[in-house]
């Protein structure tokens, strides 16, 4: 007997220690956001400076029925019904979207991001399939939303965004029309109640232009996009922060504002940022010319290198000018000298000697295939920074677009000089050189984490000052991973960064002059 | 009884670690009917080389020239001790090398998980002319170093946690027998380097849910005091989880499944009382988000002696 309580209570020993270790609820931080309050309504948002529109009213939003209408009592007994049978649930999706708009449309972009992260399986005879807009759904699944991708997705949502508050925000003060629970003092209020006209809805105006982006950017994801908008105008009737007619005009105000930008991401050169063969090749060509070694692909079959013409596509911070004779970066060290062995050299010594520490920034700051890339790391690096600001929804979106326009254009500095230089990566030279990463498919001056970094570290140092160095350290992090990563030499990395600095620049000059600050 | 020292024991961390690579050594596990003696400690090492070239992505069956041949090398110590003839403790512990024959990707290498595991014969019955055993395992794993799990196929291993119990029944019958079993495998979450990562949806958080699995291993063949000699059929099954898309990198928490099929040879020398060797062979017929392995191992055992019985022919 003894032998059996022995087993017994070691089992169950065994069993609590499991089980304890093993609780499998996970906490996502990003459920944990405060509900958005901001320390400041700025109702004054519609006098600020749009980035597409003409004028905050270049897109009419028709005067609102009176609150004491027929109509806008039926409004009032529509929430009150909400409310009548609220569940936990209800509650949950409420304080989901209560904490802001800009947010979680933001968040909802990342995720289809790292969805759609993934480059296209080889056909049988070793070529690969491009994907295709006008059929998403088949194989290979469009988009391949990579790092450029991404970093002109996110632009177009922010900036987007940016302009339907500002509308929004405009009409907001020109018709004043007050909150439903001001109105009538029997309906609850699940959220902090706004000191805003409530009409048109800054939730629905940012989640109008958002599902167009979002369904332009991601045409096979329609189902999702249009039921997380419902969900969206849900949780403000069920919250008792606006009646429906808030929100319909809202959405019908983002909407049409998204259409404008629509058209000029339709005519931005993305969409033959591809290139062809007879360019590829010619990229070669000329980095030969120059007697330098030129990129290769060292994937096997070789894969055409990603989008070489996104240098090509249209900035919003500055003109193609600008960009060529002030922020191109200076040629990298020429392929045959003394620097470049030394810095190959370097990188061998690293991934041979490589701490695990070293090993988890590298990993920390990798976001390659399927995640929702460098500029969606910086993304939710700025949104975990601003749900402790209390910005207005507006802010939000000034603040983010931003952010993302500096972004795309650093994205797009980046690539010109990659195609520029047409310059190799270090295990290219090095074959004994490996990886923990994935090695990126396109060549490596100047580094792409490194711009990104340094561009989104500066605006987000401009926007929260006290945290400027914070910003600063780990955009520095990011780009020394890389080297970590063995999959950039450091003159790509130092070059990036600074490079990535001066586009930010941009960004601030704009937000001193945006009506904003 | 005791000279079957014979690797009951063989890390089932690795069955649940390295399912990626297959390197389920079927033939030397804990998963057999075998005891060991009251205060004898059979112990020794063991090398395994598992490698694949074709792997499974979600159902779809693909080669990868980026990665050419995965191979993983597991050096083990491993041990097993009679508390009494019918209650045994074992341990195991590898040290296990990757290796990918193309690409650019790193091998990684380090200590893996320890395992143990309590044996206990809970029930022995004459049935006709044979034997049959009931025997009842619990085991625990936990990691001893801090390997990166990041990279999936060429990290070492899972990190997780894991707790086991088995039912096991073993039919003896002469020199031929039969065992079966089923395991269930508690795995605890595991952490990543990064704060957020896809699934099936954006997660926010560096925790990561492991799926709990299930195993179950039939065993057939021959056994005399020198010789052992089975065939084994071995079915793993991840109980959740989710399929590698199409060309995206595998990931920890994927639903892995394996098929496995494996001889396992057992001699006993004559020349040195309590030396044996043993050798191993496994292949994957079947799998979902594996690598289609095939591995082999062999390994040197030594029993030694505690029992009073020796101690005090010592003392004489």
């Amino acid at each position: 007997m003894k032998k059996i309580f022995l087993f017994i209570s070691l089992v169950t020993v065994t069993a609590i220690a499991v089980f304890n270790s093993c609780s499998k609820k996970l906490d996502e931080a990003n459920l944990a956001y405060p509900l958005l309050n901001p320390s400041k309504a700025d109702g004054n948002a519609g006098t600020w400076k749009p980035i597409l529109l003409a004028s905050a009213s270049e897109f009419p939003c028709p005067a609102p029925i009176a609150t004491t209408s027929p109509d806008y009592i039926l409004q009032l007994n529509e929430i009150k019904s909400f409310q009548n049978n609220i569940t936990s649930e209800n509650k949950d999706l409420v304080n989901y979207w209560g904490a802001g708009a800009v947010l979680r449309w933001n968040e909802i972009m990342r995720e289809l991001v790292a969805k759609h992260n993934v480059p296209p399986y080889q056909n049988p005879d070793g070529t690969y399939p491009f994907p295709n807009a006008n059929n998403p759904l088949a194989y290979p699944l469009f988009p391949f939303s990579n790092p450029p991708y991404a970093a002109r997705a996110y632009a177009y949502l922010s900036a987007a965004q940016y302009d339907a508050c500002v509308a929004a925000y405009y009409y907001k003060s020109l018709y004043n029309r007050a909150a439903p629970f001001t109105v009538d003092a029997t309906i609850q209020t699940l959220l902090p109640k706004s000191t805003l006209p409530s009409y048109p809805s800054e939730d629905a105006v940012v989640e109008g232009a958002s599902i167009e982006l979002l369904k332009l950017l991601f045409p096979g994801d329609q189902d999702y996009i249009n039921q997380r908008a419902e969900e969206h105008k849900r949780a403000r009737l069920i919250a008792g922060a606006n009646v429906r007619s808030d929100l319909d005009a809202g959405e019908t105000l983002g909407r049409a504002i998204a259409a404008k930008f629509i058209a000029r991401a339709r005519g931005d050169r993305a969409g033959a940022a591809i290139g062809t063969q007879a360019q590829w090749t010619q990229f070669e060509t000329d980095a030969t010319a120059k007697g330098e070694t030129p990129w290769y692909s060292q994937e096997s079959p070789k894969r055409p290198p990603m989008l070489p013409l996104f240098g090509k596509v249209k900035t919003w911070l500055f003109d193609s000018l600008t960009m060529v004779t002030t922020i191109r970066p200076p040629a990298p060290p020429s392929t045959g000298s003394a620097q470049f062995k030394t810095e190959t050299a370097e990188i061998y010594q690293m991934q041979k000697d490589l701490t695990r520490e070293q090993k988890a920034i590298a990993t920390f700051w990798s976001d390659g295939v399927g995640t929702y890339t460098p500029p969606g790391h910086w993304n939710y690096i700025a949104a975990t920074e601003f749900v402790q600001q209390n910005f207005s929804e507006a802010r939000w979106a000034r603040n983010m677009a931003l952010l993302n326009m500096s972004i795309m254009d650093a994205g797009i500095v980046c690539w010109d000089a990659k195609y520029f230089y047409f310059n190799p990566r270090p295990m290219q030279i090095d074959t004994r050189i490996k990886t923990d990463l994935g090695l990126p498919n396109f060549p490596a001056y100047i580094s792409g984490h490194s711009t990104f970094s340094g561009a989104a570290s500066t605006v987000l140092g401009y926007i929260i000052p006290t945290k400027a160095q914070q910003f600063i350290d780990m955009a520095k992090e990011a780009s020394v991973s890389r080297m970590y990563g063995a999959i950039h030499f450091r003159s790509d990395c130092e070059v990036g960064l600074t490079t990535g600095n001066k586009v930010g620049s941009y960004a601030i000059s704009r937000g001193h002059t945006d009506g904003a600050e | 009884m005791q000279k079957h020292c014979y690797s009951k024991y063989k890390i089932l961390s690795i069955v649940i670690g390295l399912l990626f690579f297959g390197q389920v050594t079927l033939a030397q596990t804990d998963i057999d009917g075998i005891m060991m003696q009251k205060n004898f400690f059979c112990i020794g090492p063991t090398v395994d080389k598992t490698s694949w070239k074709n792997y499974w992505e979600g159902t779809f069956k693909r080669d990868n020239a980026n990665l050419g041949t995965v191979s993983s090398t597991a050096a083990m110590i491993m041990g097993n001790y009679g508390i009494t003839n019918k209650l045994n403790v074992l341990f195991g512990l590898p040290y296990i090398k990757s290796k990918a024959s193309a690409g650019n990707l790193k091998g990684q290498k380090g200590l893996q998980d320890l395992s143990l595991w309590v044996k206990w014969v809970a029930k022995e019955k004459k049935i006709g002319k044979g034997n049959l055993k009931g025997i009842l395992e619990g085991g625990y794993s936990t990691p001893v170093s801090n390997y990166y799990i990041d990279l999936m196929p060429l990290a070492i291993g899972m990190h997780s946690k894991t707790g086991s119990i088995r039912l096991m029944a073993d039919y003896e019958m002469g020199d031929w027998f039969a065992t079966v079993s089923g395991t269930y495998m508690m795995r605890s979450n595991v952490t990543l380097d990064r704060y957020t990562y896809y699934t099936t949806e954006l997660h926010y958080t560096n925790e990561v849910e492991m799926p709990d699995a299930n195993d179950f291993n039939f065993r057939i063949g021959y056994r005399s005091s020198t010789w052992i000699a089975e065939a084994i059929v071995d079915k793993f099954t991840t109980l959740g989880g989710f399929d590698i898309t199409k060309n995206n990198m595998p990931f920890v928490s994927n639903k892995m499944n394996a098929t496995k099929l494996g001889l396992h040879v057992k001699y006993d020398t004559d020349f040195v009382n309590g030396l044996s060797f043993v050798a191993d062979a496994n292949t994957t017929v079947a799998g979902r988000n594996i690598g289609q392995s095939s591995s082999f191992g062999g390994g040197v055992f030594y029993i030694l002696d505690f029992s009073k019985k020796k101690k005090e022919e010592k003392k004489k």
